[in-house]
C-alpha cells in the first residue's frame, strides 16, 4: 500500500497526512505500523502518532511546535482545536 | 561530470555568469536604465526605486551596501554605473566602494554627460565594450569551498515545510559537507525557533546574535501589526494544517539543513565565515533575494508552494515546486519538482536530481526564470521617503 503519511523527525509525535484522509481509513507511512485514522485528516494536516496527554508537547521536526489542551488519541486529528501555542495564543 | 568551472575575478571570488551590469545610483534614471536595456539586451540592466529621499544612517547603509554588494557579486564582471548627480548614493559617493572589486567600471552622470538620450547612448557603447571585453574570459575550475549559495522560500503552501524545503535542507547538509557555503535570511519566518538555532550556533556569541535577530523580528512585527502579528501566520496557512507560529518557521528554517550555525551577517553584509550562516534579513522575497546577492551568492534556490516566478537578475534562481500540481500548473517557471517526495521518491533520489541540475547550472545552463528573464531587483527600507 502506498505510504499516505510522513513522519518528518524520529521524534514527532505527530505525522503529516500526504492526502486526505478519512475517518476508519489505515494511516501507513515508512517505519510506521499502520494505524486507522479516527477521524478525517485533512491533507496536508496533522495526525497523532500515539496517545498524547492533556498539556503534552506536540513535536513535529523533533521540535515543539505547540502543547495539547486536551488529550488526543492515536489516529486522531492535531490542530488548533485541540492545541495551543507556547507564543502567540490565539 | 562532476566538474564545477567558473570565471575568476580579480579578488580571486569566482562567478558563475559573465554579466555586465548597467546600475543607476538613483530611480530618476531609470529611464536611461531602460533605454541602454533595450539597445543592449544582453546587458544585466537593473532600474529601481532607491538612490535619494532617505536620510536616516540605516537606510544610507542599506543603499550604498546593496549597490555596492552587486558589483562585488563574483557573477558580475564589469559594470556601466549611471548617476544624475545630485542624489545620496551618488556616483562620486558610490565609486570608492566599487573600486575595491576590482572590475572594470565605467561611469556616466546625466547632468554632466548631456542628458538623458545622450547618456543613454554613451551607456550603451560602454555596456558593448564591456561585453565584447568580458567575452573572450574563459571559465576555470571552481571549487566547492568558492561557492556561496542562497537558499530561499517565497509563495510557500502547507507542503513547503514538508516537501520543498525538507529537499532544500538535504542539499544545504550536502553542500556544507563539500566545503560550500549556504545562507539563508528572512527572519520574520524564523520566530519560534530562537532556541531551535541557537543551539545549532558554533559559539556563545553566534548564539546570542541568532536570539537578539529574531527577538527584533518578533518586536518588528508586533509593533508594525499590533494585535494581527499573530496573522503572520495567517489564516490560509491554517487552512493548510499549520497550527502555530513555530510550526510554520519550523518548515522553513528546515530549508538550511542541520549544519552548525558559524555567522550570523546583517543585511547585504558579505559573510568571512564557511559553512552554514544567517543574514538578518526580511521574509519579503525581493528584498530577501537582493540581501543575498549582496552578500555575494552566486546561486540561489528558491521553493514555491503557491508559485512564484521571480528570479534575480544577476543570479541563477532555480525554482523547487513543493507539490506536483503547482509543478504542473506552472511548468515553465518550475526547475524542480519536489512534490514527488509524496507521491514515494526517495529524498536522496531528489537531492541527486538537485544537485545534477545544480552542477549543470553552474557549468552554465540557463535556469527557469533566467531564461524567461523574471529579473527582481527591490530591497529593504526602514524608513519611508521625505
Amino acid at each position: 500500500m502506498e505510504d499516505n503519511i510522513l513522519v518528518i523527525h524520529p521524534r514527532d509525535n505527530v505525522a503529516v497526512a500526504l492526502r486526505t484522509l478519512a475517518a476508519g481509513e489505515e494511516a501507513t507511512g515508512k517505519e510506521v505500523a499502520g494505524f486507522p485514522a479516527l477521524e478525517e485528516i485533512p491533507a496536508s494536516h496533522k495526525i497523532a502518532l500515539r496517545d498524547i496527554g492533556a498539556g503534552e508537547e506536540i513535536i513535529k521536526y523533533g521540535e515543539t511546535i505547540a502543547v495539547s489542551t486536551r488529550e488526543i488519541k492515536k489516529g486522531g486529528w492535531v490542530h488548533t482545536h485541540n492545541l495551543e501555542s507556547r507564543r502567540w495564543k490565539k | 561530470m562532476n566538474e564545477i568551472t567558473g570565471y575568476e575575478r580579480k579578488t580571486g571570488s569566482i562567478g558563475i555568469r559573465n554579466h555586465v551590469l548597467v546600475l543607476p545610483t538613483v530611480s530618476c534614471v531609470n529611464g536611461v536604465i531602460n533605454r541602454i536595456s533595450r539597445e543592449v539586451p544582453e546587458a544585466v540592466c537593473v532600474p529601481h526605486a532607491h538612490g535619494c529621499g532617505r536620510g536616516g544612517l540605516r537606510d544610507v547603509q542599506i543603499l550604498f551596501r546593496i549597490l555596492s554588494g552587486l558589483v562585488h557579486n563574483p557573477n558580475v564582471a564589469a559594470v556601466v554605473l549611471v548617476g544624475l548627480g545630485c542624489e545620496v548614493s551618488n556616483t562620486k559617493n558610490l565609486y570608492p566602494l566599487i573600486k575595491e572589486a576590482g572590475k572594470p567600471v565605467e561611469v556616466f552622470n546625466v547632468q554632466e554627460d548631456g542628458g538623458s538620450l545622450l547618456t543613454a547612448k554613451k551607456g550603451a557603447a560602454a555596456a558593448r565594450r564591456l561585453l565584447a571585453e568580458v567575452h573572450t574570459q574563459r571559465r576555470v575550475s571552481l571549487s566547492w569551498d568558492k561557492l556561496l549559495v542562497s537558499m530561499e522560500c517565497g509563495g510557500s503552501d502547507a507542503m513547503s515545510g514538508v516537501t520543498a524545503n525538507v529537499a532544500l535542507g538535504a542539499l544545504s547538509d550536502w553542500l556544507v559537507g563539500k566545503g560550500a557555503t549556504v545562507i539563508f535570511g528572512e527572519n520574520t519566518e524564523m520566530i519560534g525557533t530562537a532556541h531551535v538555532l541557537a543551539r545549532r550556533a558554533k559559539n556563545e556569541q553566534v548564539a546570542r546574535q541568532v536570539e537578539q535577530m529574531i527577538e527584533r523580528a518578533e518586536k518588528l512585527s508586533k509593533d508594525i501589526m499590533g494585535n494581527l502579528a499573530s496573522r503572520v501566520i495567517s489564516p490560509g496557512n491554517m487552512d493548510g494544517g499549520m497550527s502555530t507560529i513555530a510550526e510554520k518557521s519550523m518548515g522553513c528554517i528546515f530549508k538550511g539543513g542541520s549544519s552548525t550555525i558559524n555567522q550570523v551577517v546583517d543585511y547585504g553584509e558579505m559573510p568571512t565565515e564557511r559553512g552554514l550562516i544567517l543574514q538578518d534579513g526580511p521574509g519579503y522575497d525581493g528584498d530577501s533575494m537582493a540581501g543575498l546577492a549582496a552578500s555575494g551568492s552566486q546561486l540561489m534556490f528558491f521553493s514555491t508552494g503557491r508559485g512564484t516566478p521571480a528570479g534575480f537578475p544577476t543570479l541563477p534562481v532555480i525554482k523547487v515546486a513543493s507539490n506536483s500540481r503547482i509543478y504542473e500548473a506552472m511548468k515553465d517557471d518550475m526547475d524542480i519538482n519536489a512534490g514527488s517526495l509524496v507521491e514515494g521518491k526517495p529524498l536522496d533520489k531528489v537531492r541527486a536530481e538537485m544537485i545534477d541540475l545544480m552542477i549543470r547550472v553552474i557549468n552554465g545552463e540557463k535556469t527557469k526564470a533566467e531564461a524567461n528573464g523574471m529579473d527582481v531587483f527591490t530591497f529593504m527600507t526602514v524608513h519611508p521617503p521625505f
